[in-house]
């Protein structure tokens, strides 16, 4: 049995130790947000934060989190329904087309801004390794900078 | 969508809404653009919604105001669920703040004479879906505010002309009153229709429509609530994968599965029956299916199976070797498929004749959400909930699988995450049905990305011979195309050889009728690959070709690429246009597009060296664009693309948000695919199988300076969903050369650029 919390619930599994996170947060807790993209770590999809940190939970395997906190979209916005400066900012300049990879682009994006509080261009071409097949980006790099303001003035 | 496939699938689905429209009174007892007629609305709506505050299919006005709008669309991305409820929304006079939209089924009805749309035809491909729906949707609108207007006038004992509406109140001149429609709508819904369908708003009038609305269901995936194919959750559901052949046509010899069954959470594993080598596609490839309690079990199930695969007829195919044989087959003589004016007689007579070889390749189309499908099958129904593109053809799929009637097939449909002509196939709800069919289990079909990679309906790849004859003032007087592909007309049911062509070259496509002397002939090049529409179909491949040709031909001739553009395309005017997109084709439209893009990107300005401009344009599925590209190539063959511009004529944009979003999106996508993406075959097996070696583009690629602009026309739309693509790459290659003097002639670009620079 491995325990952790989920969106600051405990949870726990007790399936197959090799199970990664990204299908015990889908099939068995439910939290379908947490997108399958390719399952090798490579698109971004199932990006989720564990301990605060922005981690590709197809390639997590639910041993690994034994005791440690994970964030999904489902738990970003604050308790009260507060949206997290991101999801603001993607609603403002309209992000998403077919949507899918949003919540993973989300989910990077919120932990690439705590270590890029205002990035340059370049830092976001470094960072942001997520794939969009919709070809969203030049938004995404818009409401990166835009989330980055409304973060800066606390809203 | 291409040609003819495309008009076939449009057809289908006009035909049907001509019949729903013109006969739906007789076989259904007077139903007409949605709208149930008195007595009916409890038989036709039952079930939907609630009838109380249902007026017609689409419409229902709560007490409160609020307003569900159906639509009938499949969401992919492209738009439709925000936009054809606007057009909605703007004729039934309501705020566009208090709509909210619900997703429709698949509605089919049985008549006498076979099966007819109980919404209108369901379906999208070919960037037909606003078009398609642009008025039927308005008359809608209409209709229901024609019938509120009605209750309203009956209610207060007035004579109609004297009532009007605001949004979401009817309005009475005299005595002064004020319905709100929340208030007249069981009353409305009662009412019989007129005869004639009511006056649509003149496009000055509109408040809604033509305005930037943004994606209505943009907070549901921000927050992680959007429900896709891939969330369907139903009692007692099993998960499903499958072990499909590597081997293009291949079977399963044996196999076992001691050791799959051990995996804890696996409830079955069973042999899939596929096609027969050469027959028309239900489902794609030969396998074993794993039912389990998770996706996890079903997968590692996988895992521990094994298969003793019968390599098949096409264990031989090679990419390598498709390429050998496609220059062979250039030596013979094609299928000449249009052969206007004098073509030899013109390029014996002409002062320089320009001759060029491009390739493109298979490609795959990687929606980021993977095939799945819900599938129940039992005794006499059977219920689906997919991700799809064309829900009828989920519907006939089921019915082909479990041999039940099409009207007890339900199909429901969910937000797709992505399309791009993948889901216009209906393969995996084929599969869904056989698995739950022989298990009797209410399963969900998963694919992982490999399955998707290694098993897909690819666009074709092609040879591309060009050659052009031009007279000694540089004016081009002779054009042909000489085109060895693999066709994707391919195993389609009742095709033959001599129309294989169709879906690669289409004919009217510029610079037809504008060079006098004009001839197109095709080579089919056989390989096992399956093969279907992927986004724009032929036009990505020929305006690569055409607009890559044009610009070498501006370069042999010592002529300036944009003034030849111009030259060509010529004046406006309306050229007939035979294909998918037409009925016309106007030229100039072209040259206002190429003539803006040129200007915003500063062509004309002289650049260092190592730095280059490319022009390219096109008009795809009744739309225009046009991509300036700025590129910068180092000494290594190091490239980086500096700057975009893109501009579309959509003629009207019905929500310039979302045209915007297409054209960002389908430049993006046409650069994607022409840097990296290929899928090669090798002993009859795909060799790429996931985002490492199909490397689909990231941020870091994308310039931050990247403009798009939409340059209205007229007030009639044509669709979005394509346009943007296929003048993108071209003019990327045209870049590369204005910086660097080096022609791709090959796609994708890959390592092509450091090799060239290197040698």
């Amino acid at each position: 049995m491995i325990s952790f919390q989920v969106n600051k619930k405990p949870a726990s599994f007790a399936g197959d130790r090799n199970t990664p996170l990204l299908w015990v947060l889908r099939d068995h807790l439910e939290l379908t947000g947490t997108k399958f993209g390719c399952g090798i770590g490579q698109c971004g999809a199932c990006t989720v934060h564990i301990d605060g940190h922005a981690q590709r939970s197809c390639i997590t395997p639910v041993s690994a989190i034994e005791g440690q906190s994970i964030t999904t979209i489902e738990g970003l916005a604050s308790a009260d329904g507060v949206l997290h400066p991101v999801q603001k900012a993607w609603l403002e300049i309209d992000v998403p087309q077919c949507g899918y990879c949003q919540a993973g682009q989300i989910m990077a994006t919120a932990d690439f801004l705590k270590k890029h509080p205002r990035p340059s261009d370049q830092d976001i071409d470094k960072n942001m390794t997520n794939i969009c097949r919709c070809g969203t980006y030049v938004r995404i790099r818009t409401a990166i900078h835009r989330a980055a303001e409304l973060a800066e003035s606390g809203e | 969508m291409s040609g003819n496939e495309a008009r076939m699938d449009l057809e289908r689905i006009d035909v049907s809404r001509r019949r729903f429209v013109v006969t739906g009174a007789s076989i259904a007892g007077g139903f007409v653009l949605g709208l149930p007629a008195i007595g009916l609305s409890n038989d036709v709506v039952g079930g939907e919604a609630d009838s109380e505050h249902q007026i017609g299919f689409f419409i229902e006005i709560a007490a409160d105001g609020s307003v569900i709008i159906g639509s009938n669309q499949p969401e992919i991305g492209q738009g439709v669920r925000t936009a054809l409820p606007m057009l909605v929304a703007e004729e039934l006079d309501v705020e566009w703040s208090k709509v909210s939209v619900r997703q429709m089924p698949l509605g089919i009805v049985k008549t006498a004479d076979g099966y007819a749309w109980k919404y209108g035809g369901q379906g999208v491909g070919g960037s037909t879906g606003l078009t398609g729906n642009w008025d039927f949707m308005r008359e809608v609108g209409a209709t229901a505010r024609q019938q509120l207007i009605r209750a309203a006038a009956a209610r207060l004992n007035v004579p109609v002309s004297s009532c009007s509406t605001r949004p979401g109140y009817v309005v009475c001149s005299s005595p002064a009153a004020e319905i709100p429609y929340g208030d007249l709508v069981a009353a409305a819904a009662r009412l019989d229709l007129p005869a004639e369908s009511p006056p649509l708003k003149e496009m000055k009038q509109y408040r809604i429509v033509g305005r930037r609305q943004k994606t209505i269901d943009a907070m549901d995936i921000i927050t992680g609530k959007a429900r896709y194919g891939i969330d369907t959750r139903e009692a007692g559901m099993r998960y499903a994968v499958i072990a499909r052949s590597p081997y293009l046509n291949g079977r399963v010899r044996s196999f076992n599965d001691t050791e799959a069954r051990k995996v804890d959470g696996v409830l079955d594993v069973f042999k899939i029956d596929g096609p027969e080598p050469g027959e028309p596609y239900l489902i794609l490839a030969n396998g074993v299916a794993i039912v389990a309690t998770s996706t996890w079990a079903a997968i590692k199930g996988r895992e521990a199976l094994q298969i003793d695969w019968d390599p098949g007829p096409n264990a031989s195919d090679n990419s390598d070797a498709f390429w050998q044989q496609n220059h062979e087959m250039l030596k013979s003589t094609g299928q000449v498929v249009v052969d206007d004016g004098e073509f030899d007689k013109a390029m014996a007579e002409a002062h320089q004749v320009i001759e060029r070889h491009y390739q493109v390749p298979f490609v795959s189309h990687q929606p980021l959400e993977p095939q799945n499908c819900y599938a129940h099958v039992q005794e006499d129904r059977c219920h689906i909930i997919a991700p799809t593109q064309m829900p009828s053809g989920a519907s006939r799929a089921a019915a082909a699988v479990t041999g039940l009637p099409r009207e007890n097939i339900q199909v429901d449909m969910t937000r797709v995450g992505g399309g791009f002509g993948r889901r216009l196939t209906n393969d995996y709800v084929a599969e869904a049905c056989m698995i739950s069919q022989k298990t009797g289990w209410p399963i969900k079909l998963q694919w992982t990305r490999e399955d998707d990679v290694k098993h897909d309906f690819y666009r074709p790849a092609g040879l591309h011979e060009m050659r052009a004859g031009v007279d000694g003032k540089g004016k081009v007087i002779a054009w042909t195309q000489r085109l060895v592909s693999a066709s994707k007309y391919y195993r389609r049911p009742n095709m033959t050889e001599e129309r294989l062509w169709e879906a690669e070259l289409y004919p009217d496509d510029f610079p037809r009728k504008i060079v006098e002397n004009f001839r197109l002939e095709y080579f089919h090049n056989p390989i096992g690959l399956p093969r279907g529409s992927w986004r724009a179909p032929a036009h990505t491949a020929n305006a690569f070709v055409i607009q890559s040709f044009l610009d070498e031909i501006a370069v042999e001739t010592g002529q300036d690429p944009l003034q030849l553009h111009i030259d060509m395309l010529g004046e406006e005017r309306e050229m007939e246009y035979g294909n998918h997109g037409g009925p016309t084709f106007n030229p100039g439209r072209l040259v206002r597009l190429i003539k803006f893009v040129a200007a915003r990107i500063d062509y004309q300005k002289q650049r260092p060296d190592g730095r280059g401009v490319g022009l390219a344009t096109h008009f795809t599925f009744g739309g225009y664009a046009a991509h300036a590209v700025e590129v910068t190539v180092s000494p290594q063959g190091q490239l980086k693309i500096e700057r975009i511009v893109a501009a579309i004529d959509c003629g009207f944009a019905v929500n310039p948000q979302a045209v915007e979003a297409q054209l960002q999106g389908g430049t993006i996508d046409g650069i994607s695919t022409a840097l990296g993406l290929e899928i090669t075959v090798k002993d009859g097996q795909v060799q790429q199988s996931n985002f490492h070696d199909y490397p689909l583009l990231r941020i870091a690629a994308v310039p931050s300076l990247f403009e798009t602009h939409i340059l209205p026309y007229d007030d009639t739309p044509t669709g979005v969903g394509e346009i943007g693509i296929p003048s993108a790459a071209p003019a990327l290659a045209n870049a590369i050369f204005a910086a660097s003097g080096i022609r791709l002639r090959r796609l994708p670009i890959g390592d092509q650029l450091q090799k060239a620079m290197a040698g």
